[in-house]
């Protein structure tokens, strides 16, 4: 379908509508990555497959992840006149009984998670009811998702169409209100409007920096040079962090639109989204969005009969860390290695082939045609004062709702770990948090009052960064976490520069003094000056906020620190050298479990008598700790 | 002209100057290692960080790249400067104690080796990249590169294969910095 002018797209307006909700029963599988892997594929295979035996009247479709990746495989049931209905944790098994009572006409009542009554739209003219009247039955008792814990303090504005539209579906896209932004900044704004509107807005980065997205506009608007390149960060390479992955399998559209909008702003008429390799979903659904839009006129010459023309390329990442960073980014789309190198001369005027190129995260673009549409006013209603709008975080570890969330900027530490997440397991306790990933930094429980924004994780010592949360409770030792985030960063080093190359690799030797109960006080001095070293010192970001962790586990944890290297013990009970394994006679009623587990032969007994521990033999593995039911090995 | 000041001493450059440029031109002494006039700078060694204020905050950059603007205050010598520098002089001499360049800045920065110390290593490469700009820029020859990235980067011969093209003129045995050209060049220039 040709989209060249706006009746056109009021037309594809309408077809999508029909699609998007017929008069008919539909039923949603969530197929992103996290859907996948946790079996959604057959799941889906299976319901198409009974709905085309059957000659069923209604739709089988995919959908995208709307954030309950701990409840994965998700299937959705919407009957005509009636709420739409969340499945979780469905099994192929499970799909055959929900598939029963649906071909039947029958709302099923098994694995049920939630309702939902309203689809918000908020693109699109208000919110669109589902059903007229009471609810009855176990539908009136079942919880609706915004009422849900996870779901109360989240708002969607970037991922406002994921899990509701097929991601591969331009006119989904359009039915939602997509596209018309689009449009609007086209024909009833100028460049500078469109630049006024998102400065206004206070859009600000959201790959990790938090950057004014107007100001940089603004500038690559204004620098001298032909001609100008609009980039898409979809780079990702935090570890457990899947924010834009996901974006980009829910709702790949909302990025090409974002990106147009920016391109007539900034008057840029070429495109490119690195995205990475590891990716082959997201690629896949980006390749056929692009194809979508060129196919319908959205993507190309005189776009919308305006004159206005852009298209986008796809580069493959990689899948090196610091290829997310903008001077990798671009040296590596010139087929160059993908080192930084120094910025002082600015992207926005030399980037790209030396050309004025503005580089945007994949959820900041998604945010733009949110701005436009509803206006900068809108968007400023949510966040705090310096941060506006939303932010999308991967909420991993030690929590019991691990998922993606959005949630307004300026929600608590607290709020986020102890609603959102439902927090930490049973008989544990919440320690800190990782905020920003792995150069991010580890807030403790002291201050989880904190608001989330950037300018109070920036005072606290994190940063924002690209949206990575890692939750970690009292079984978590800060010198063990400083260790395993600067191995990773190490690993992903560049290597160009020396503070970075050397001096993170001096760091973690440092360390595993630490945890092997050597060191000074002294030498947590050298620490912490080293540690400033390679922050001032090197090229790259990478590099100039690697050393945040161990700066913030030693800003609110040193007495953790002192007590390994003064008294030679790990509270947590992690470092290796700094513990011993022994077994309690008291609690021991000698089921033998853990003689079979040790791997070295250290524990010996005889059955129903109480065993022992040979502590020369041990090598610290564990493997009795776990196995045993009586609590009777105890580490200190 | 562009005026502004190093370590409070007004000085002036022209557009486009470095502020390494700039300092050695008034006789102001910053360090460095894998600056060399002939060749582009690289920023990799970071050893002539300086820092600059320039009215909105004050930064640590390294002279070698960072062009001049009117106004701005440059400091050579400032405590986080210092605390860089101290650091990447520790940070070569452990991994080459042998190198005569890196003794002299320990010296000058009263270094001594530390505990973590490579041992068996006098001359390691500290992969500042003058060999391979040398002879791309200088020479005009395309015999060097970097292999590998990370702890594994390294100087070599494009794919590996001892370089045909090397016209074997030495000038990367005579701006490497550490010595340890002399113990790559049999690996990477074919006879
Ligand atoms: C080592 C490193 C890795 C990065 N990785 C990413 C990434 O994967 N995605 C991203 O959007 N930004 C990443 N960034 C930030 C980018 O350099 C850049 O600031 C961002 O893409 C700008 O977009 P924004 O202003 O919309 O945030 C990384 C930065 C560094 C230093
Ligand atoms: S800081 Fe690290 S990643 Fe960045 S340029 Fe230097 S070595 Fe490479
Ligand atoms: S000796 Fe060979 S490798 Fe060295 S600069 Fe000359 S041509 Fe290049
Ligand atoms: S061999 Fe010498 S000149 Fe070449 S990169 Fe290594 S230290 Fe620098
Ligand atoms: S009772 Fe000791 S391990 Fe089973
Ligand atoms: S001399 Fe400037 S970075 Fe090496």
């Amino acid at each position: 379908m040709q989209i060249t002018s706006i009746d056109d797209l009021q037309k594809a307006k309408g077809v999508g509508l029909a699609q998007l909700y017929p008069d008919k029963p539909k039923i949603l599988v969530g197929m992103a990555t996290c859907g996948l892997a946790a079996g959604a594929q057959k799941v889906y295979d299976f319901l198409s497959k009974k709905a085309q035996d059957a000659h069923w009247g209604g739709v089988v479709e995919k959908t995208g992840c709307i954030g309950f990746c701990y409840k994965e495989p998700l299937v959705d049931a919407i009957l005509p006149g009636q709420p739409r209905v969340t499945y979780e944790q469905v099994t192929p098994e499970i799909a055959g009984a929900l598939w029963e009572e649906l071909a039947a006409g029958k709302i099923p009542e098994k694995q049920v998670m939630a309702r939902i009554d309203v689809d918000d739209m908020i693109l699109n003219g208000g919110p669109r009811k589902f059903y007229k009247g009471k609810l009855k039955g176990f539908l009136a008792k079942t919880p609706r998702y915004e009422d849900l814990d996870f779901f109360k303090l989240q708002r969607h504005i970037a991922m406002r169409n994921c899990g509701f539209i097929d991601p591969d579906n331009l006119l989904h896209y359009i039915a939602r209100g997509g596209y018309f932004a689009l449009y609007n900044a086209l024909t009833a704004m100028t460049p500078d409007e469109v630049i006024a509107a998102v400065t206004t807005a206070g859009l600000r980065g959201r790959g990790g920096g938090g950057f004014p997205t107007g100001v940089k506009w603004a500038s690559c608007r204004k620098a001298k040079g032909w001609p100008k390149y609009v980039l898409c960060n979809a780079d990702e390479g935090d570890p457990g962090a899947y924010m834009d992955r996901s974006l980009i399998e829910g709702d790949p559209h909302s990025i090409l639109e974002g990106m147009l909008i920016g391109a007539y702003a900034i008057g840029s008429s070429e495109g490119y989204i690195y995205v990475r390799a590891e990716y082959p979903l997201a690629v896949k659904t980006l390749q056929r969005a692009i194809f979508a839009a060129r196919e319908a006129g959205l993507l190309g010459q005189n776009i919308l009969g305006t004159g206005f023309s852009f298209d986008i390329k796809l580069n493959l990442g990689g899948g090196a860390f610091v290829c997310g960073e903008s001077t990798a980014l671009m040296a590596s789309i010139e087929g160059k290695p993908g080192e930084p190198r120094a910025k002082y001369v600015h992207t926005v005027d030399k980037g790209l082939w030396d050309r004025p190129s503005n580089l945007n995260n994949v959820e900041t673009w998604a945010n733009v045609p949110v701005i436009i549409a509803k206006g900068a006013d809108w968007y400023r209603d949510t966040g705090t004062e310096g941060s506006k709008g939303t932010k999308i975080f991967s909420l991993v570890g030690q929590v019991k709702n691990v998922g993606l969330v959005e949630v307004p900027m300026g929600v608590s530490i607290k709020d986020l770990v102890m609603e959102v997440g439902g927090g930490v397991p049973e008989n544990r306790e919440f320690k800190a948090i990782q905020i920003g990933g792995p150069s991010g930094g580890c807030i403790p429980k002291e201050h989880w009052g904190l608001p989330i924004d950037f300018d109070s994780l920036w005072d606290a010592g994190a940063i924002m960064g690209s949206g990575g949360m890692i939750v970690m409770d009292n079984s978590t030792c800060m010198v063990d976490v400083a260790k395993f985030f600067l191995d990773f960063l190490i690993d992903e080093s560049c290597g160009k520069c020396i503070p970075c190359r050397l001096g993170l690799k001096r760091m973690r030797e440092i360390l595993e003094e630490f945890s092997a109960g050597k060191g000074s006080l002294e030498d947590l001095e050298e620490l912490q000056s080293l540690s400033e070293a390679v922050k001032d010192g090197s090229l790259c970001a990478l590099g100039g906020s690697a050393p945040n962790p161990v700066l913030t586990t030693l800003r609110y944890f040193r007495d953790e620190y002192e007590a390994h290297i003064l008294q030679g013990k790990c509270p947590a009970a992690v470092c290796k050298d700094l513990i011993t394994y022994s077994i309690n006679p008291e609690l021991c009623n000698g089921c033998t479990a853990c003689v079979n587990e040790c791997p070295q032969g250290a524990i010996t007994g005889t059955k129903k008598e109480p065993h022992t521990l040979n502590a020369s033999l041990c090598i610290k593995c564990g493997a009795c700790f776990e196995v045993c039911k009586f609590g009777a090995v105890a580490v200190a | 002209m562009i005026t502004f000041t190093i370590n409070g001493q007004e000085v002036q450059g022209q557009d486009g100057w470095t502020i390494l440029e700039v300092a050695r031109w008034h006789g102001i002494d910053i360090p460095t290692l894998c600056h060399y006039e002939a060749v582009e700078p690289y920023g990799a060694c970071r050893l002539c960080v300086v820092e600059v204020d320039d009215g909105k905050r004050s930064r640590v950059v390294i002279s070698c790249m960072y062009p001049i603007r009117s106004g701005i205050q440059v400091k050579t010598d400032s405590p986080r400067v210092a605390n860089v520098r101290r650091w990447i002089v520790q940070l070569l001499l452990d991994e080459s104690p042998g190198a005569p360049k890196i003794q002299e800045l320990a010296k000058a920065f009263r270094v001594t080796p530390s505990r973590f110390k490579k041992e068996g290593v006098e001359f390691a490469c500290h992969l500042c990249g003058l060999c391979i700009r040398a002879c791309q820029e200088v020479v005009g020859v395309q015999a060097l590169t970097f292999g590998n990235r990370g702890v594994l980067k390294e100087v070599t011969a494009p794919y590996h294969q001892r370089s045909t093209d090397c016209i074997r003129c030495g000038t990367c045995l005579y701006v490497c910095p550490t010595g340890a050209m002399e113990q790559l060049f049999p690996q990477v220039s074919a006879p």
